[in-house]
């Protein structure tokens, strides 16, 4: 079998992006240029009763650029849509990773068609839909999540499978027994660097919303109080809180996730009490809004003590830990040891800014009349906290969250970068870069791949975020 | 204003103790000093050789006891073995009498180090040297050109340069150190792409030259210009909305002037407070970029301390590491008040 080149059958059009690449840059440049110069946008009604918007050379720059950005995607789409559909190897690499990644482009455009279809009854999810910026980012975000949904279908190797012959061999090489290709070549144990990148990003889509979910519960749950009640109370938290963001996060990691503080059971017994706070938020959540009701709340806490307990205690305690409530045979998930340490850094490093977050909104907040009017109905106080003035802050929460969770895709890699936690063995995009970057006079796909993924997955959530933002401000 | 910068200490000096506290307390687990008797007395010692070599070395002591003899302001432990008295702050072939009886981080004595032979204070002395040359290009780097993209991106908001600059900025806070570095380091510095610069800074050690110290510096200093960027950028839109800018524009003055002599000054002061809170991120740039680089600065050292165990070191770095941070808390805390004359404080 031959080795793939990038663009296999379709180099044809590779000259056509070339130029159209460069024209693309050159007016961008003008555009900036010009906009130096340009006059104030007018709105000039013609006498034929047209309305021309700008015109002179900026105009012409601005509709260059709108034309030329279109001309790009287009031609992108072409690479993937024909690398989909010509038989494979003749599409090149980009034709067959984009074939590879079948499932998630239709589930892309099944999702977008839908909440394009209905984007007016979906409150701020539909207005997202309306800012160019928002559309990207959610489209990277989704393409991760989707990657991560059908990583099953998409590797074409194994990811631990090492083939001697195939070690730092470039992009397109195919396999000595002719069963397919390295689409973007092999590390230096000769293991596939394509699955691998999309295997690493099952670990990060799973980890990282979760540790996110985890430390926005806590901060809520004390953030709430801390900003409500003030004094004391506020006093200490917020101690604590500046006594975590005061610890240089990387030396935090080295002491806390190495296998010695593994043996002494440290992580469980933060888990022990970081996993407590969803549970106590549920409840004060379900408690404040049906305290009337005294026959449905005892119900629903009673649901939650039940069905949250058996989670938090599966999910703490682990046979032959020091940690071990329940016996093995209830036991039914298990969370390896160095992974369950890397999830309780992510959130104990996260939760104090969220904290602060919450409880600088909140300071805010009860100043306004809406609460002092709910405090002189005689509501309790948590009642006004949960149902009053968290549903009031959730635009900043919201868009704090997406942020955050990129922050910790990047703690999860600064984890695997360093070798803390997961195991050398797994793919996770931290681990593998740290693997590759040893031998970058060598071979460079192996680190670049990874380091990609990573980025292209934070710029989502920071696009996202951003467009989030712009649409809630307009609200 | 007295009373503020009192009270600001106080908590600075109680936030130390503890978290260095938290630091001895980690590193000195008991696998940890498990670990050391075995690296210092030999592999195969039975478990109870191994109590015995710390009972000899002061390392059985209850924790709290430890912890204020390393601060310098408990005795530091002596231990007599027959008719031979060795101590903390009893060094080999001294006279036990003459011997101080404090010797802690307090009187400037910060331990030996187990895997470099040689004292913390030293060896953190000339690494913080290193690190500092490296700091110094990053700042002389980062500052000017990321207040420079913040206020071209706020002058105009919504304007095409402001969309680039702005795109430009989150893309770079999306990259984190290890991956601008490798990708750095890809693109300028392998066959693969455009070889100009060296992919490793060992030699910079030595003598800076702008082949060596050139990605290092770039990377580091990426993430930090997209943030304060951003930071710049929200500041100056803010300014530019406000009344007086607006009366200025009214008065006739021009476009330029209203930035430079108007704005500019005001749009400054959110920015500060922000490069001085960047120190603590910049730490862990250092400490990222210095182990892909292979730049054997303060982070490398934290890295290689952590990673061999050297109780003393890495309880050395920790201290400087919070120092750095709690110090540059309080410069952007009062700086800000200075700066900002909106602010009092009584």
């Amino acid at each position: 079998m031959e080795a793939l080149t990038w663009t296999g059958s379709l180099s044809l059009l590779n000259t056509v992006v070339l130029w159209l690449s460069a024209a693309f840059a050159l007016v961008v440049l003008a555009q900036i240029v010009l906009s130096f110069f340009a006059p104030e946008p007018t709105l000039r009604a013609n006498p034929d009763g047209s309305v021309a918007a700008r015109g002179g050379a900026y105009g012409a720059s601005e509709r260059a650029t709108r034309w030329l950005f279109l001309a790009l995607v287009a031609l992108a789409l072409v690479y993937l849509a024909a690398g989909a559909i010509l038989p494979e190897g003749s599409g090149g690499i980009i034709g067959a990773v984009s074939r590879r990644l079948l499932p998630v482009w239709i589930s892309l455009v099944v999702l977008f068609a839908v909440s394009m279809r209905f984007k007016r009854r979906l409150g701020l999810y539909g207005k997202l839909f309306d800012s160019t910026i928002g559309m990207i980012g959610f489209a990277i975000v989704m393409f991760w999540v989707f990657t991560a949904i059908y990583a099953d279908l998409i590797v074409t190797r194994d990811v631990l499978t090492q083939v001697s012959q195939m070690k730092n061999k470039l992009p397109g090489t195919p396999l000595p027994d002719g069963s397919g290709w390295y689409l973007l070549g092999g590390d230096h144990l000769g293991r596939d660097v394509f699955s691998r990148m999309i295997a690493g990003s099952q670990i990060v889509i799973i980890i990282a919303p979760f540790a996110t979910v985890f430390a926005f519960m806590v901060g809520i749950t004390l953030g709430l109080p801390a900003g409500y009640y003030g004094g004391k109370l506020d006093t200490g938290l917020s101690f604590l809180a500046n006594l975590i963001l005061a610890f240089p996060v990387i030396l935090f990691f080295y002491l806390l996730v190495t296998p010695e503080i593994v043996e002494t059971g440290m992580p469980q017994y933060l888990a022990v009490v970081l996993f407590l706070f969803p549970i106590v938020f549920l409840m004060v959540l379900v408690n404040s809004r049906f305290y009337v009701t005294p026959g449905l709340r005892n119900q629903l806490i009673a649901a939650i003590a039940i069905v949250g307990g058996y989670f938090y205690l599966s999910f703490v305690g682990e046979a032959g830990t020091r940690v071990a409530i329940l016996p093995p045979s209830l036991d039914l998930i298990h969370m390896p040891a160095n992974m369950l340490i890397v999830f309780v850094s992510v959130v104990f490093v996260n939760s104090p800014t969220v904290f602060r977050i919450v409880r600088g909104i909140v300071l805010d907040i009860k100043t306004r009349d809406y609460v002092a009017a709910g405090q002189t109905r005689g509501e309790r106080p948590w009642y006004i906290m949960i149902w009053e003035i968290l549903p009031n802050a959730r635009g900043p929460l919201i868009v704090d969250f997406c942020l955050r969770i990129g922050y910790t895709t990047i703690l999860l890699g600064t984890l695997g970068f360093f070798g803390l936690g997961l195991s050398p063995e797994s793919p996770d995009w931290g681990s593998t870069i740290n693997a590759g970057r040893k031998l970058m006079t060598v071979a460079q796909h192996p680190a670049i791949v990874p380091a990609f993924a990573l980025m292209s997955l934070v710029l989502g959530l920071n696009l996202l975020a951003d467009g989030l933002r712009e649409e809630s401000l307009k609200d | 204003m007295l009373k503020f910068l009192v009270r600001r200490l106080a908590t600075m000096v109680l936030t130390a103790l503890c978290l260095t506290l938290i630091v001895f307390y980690l590193t000195n687990l008991p696998p940890n000093l498990e670990k050391l008797a075995k690296s210092e007395a030999g592999s195969r010692i039975s478990d109870a050789e191994v109590a015995s070599w710390l009972e000899k070395n002061g390392h059985a002591s209850p924790l709290l006891v430890r912890y204020g003899e390393w601060l310098g302001v408990v005795p530091g432990w002596t231990h007599e073995d027959g008719g031979v008295t060795t101590g903390r702050c009893i060094e080999r072939g001294q006279d036990p009498a003459t011997a101080r009886r404090y010797c802690g981080v307090l009187q400037g004595d910060w331990g030996f180090s187990s895997v470099f032979k040689d004292n913390v204070s030293s060896i953190i002395a000339t690494r913080l040297g290193l690190t500092g040359l490296l700091m110094f290009w990053v700042m002389a780097v980062m500052v000017p050109v990321s207040l420079l993209i913040g206020v071209l991106a706020g002058m105009r908001e919504g304007s095409k340069l402001d969309r680039s600059l702005s795109t430009f900025s989150i893309a770079t806070t999306a990259t984190p150190e290890y991956v601008s570095g490798v990708i750095l380091i890809a693109a300028f510095a392998t066959s693969m792409g455009w070889k100009v610069f060296k992919g490793t800074a060992t030699s910079a050690m030595d003598e800076i030259t702008f082949e060596n110290f050139f990605l290092p510096v770039m990377t580091i200093a990426l993430y930090g210009i997209g943030y304060i960027a951003r930071m710049t950028r929200a500041s100056m839109t803010e300014v530019m909305t406000a009344q007086y800018i607006r009366t200025a524009r009214l008065k006739g003055v021009s476009f330029r002037n209203v930035v430079i002599r108007h704005a500019l000054r005001n749009a400054l002061i959110a920015p500060f407070t922000v490069i001085m809170l960047q120190f603590p991120w910049l730490l862990n740039g250092v400490v990222i970029t210095e182990t892909l680089f292979n730049y054997k600065g303060f982070g490398w050292t934290l890295v290689s301390a952590a990673g061999n165990n050297d109780i003393q070191l890495l309880l050395g770095c920790s201290v400087v590491a919070v120092f750095v941070v709690l110090v540059t808390q309080l410069i952007s805390d009062i700086g800000y008040v200075f700066l900002n004359p909106r602010i009092r404080i009584s």
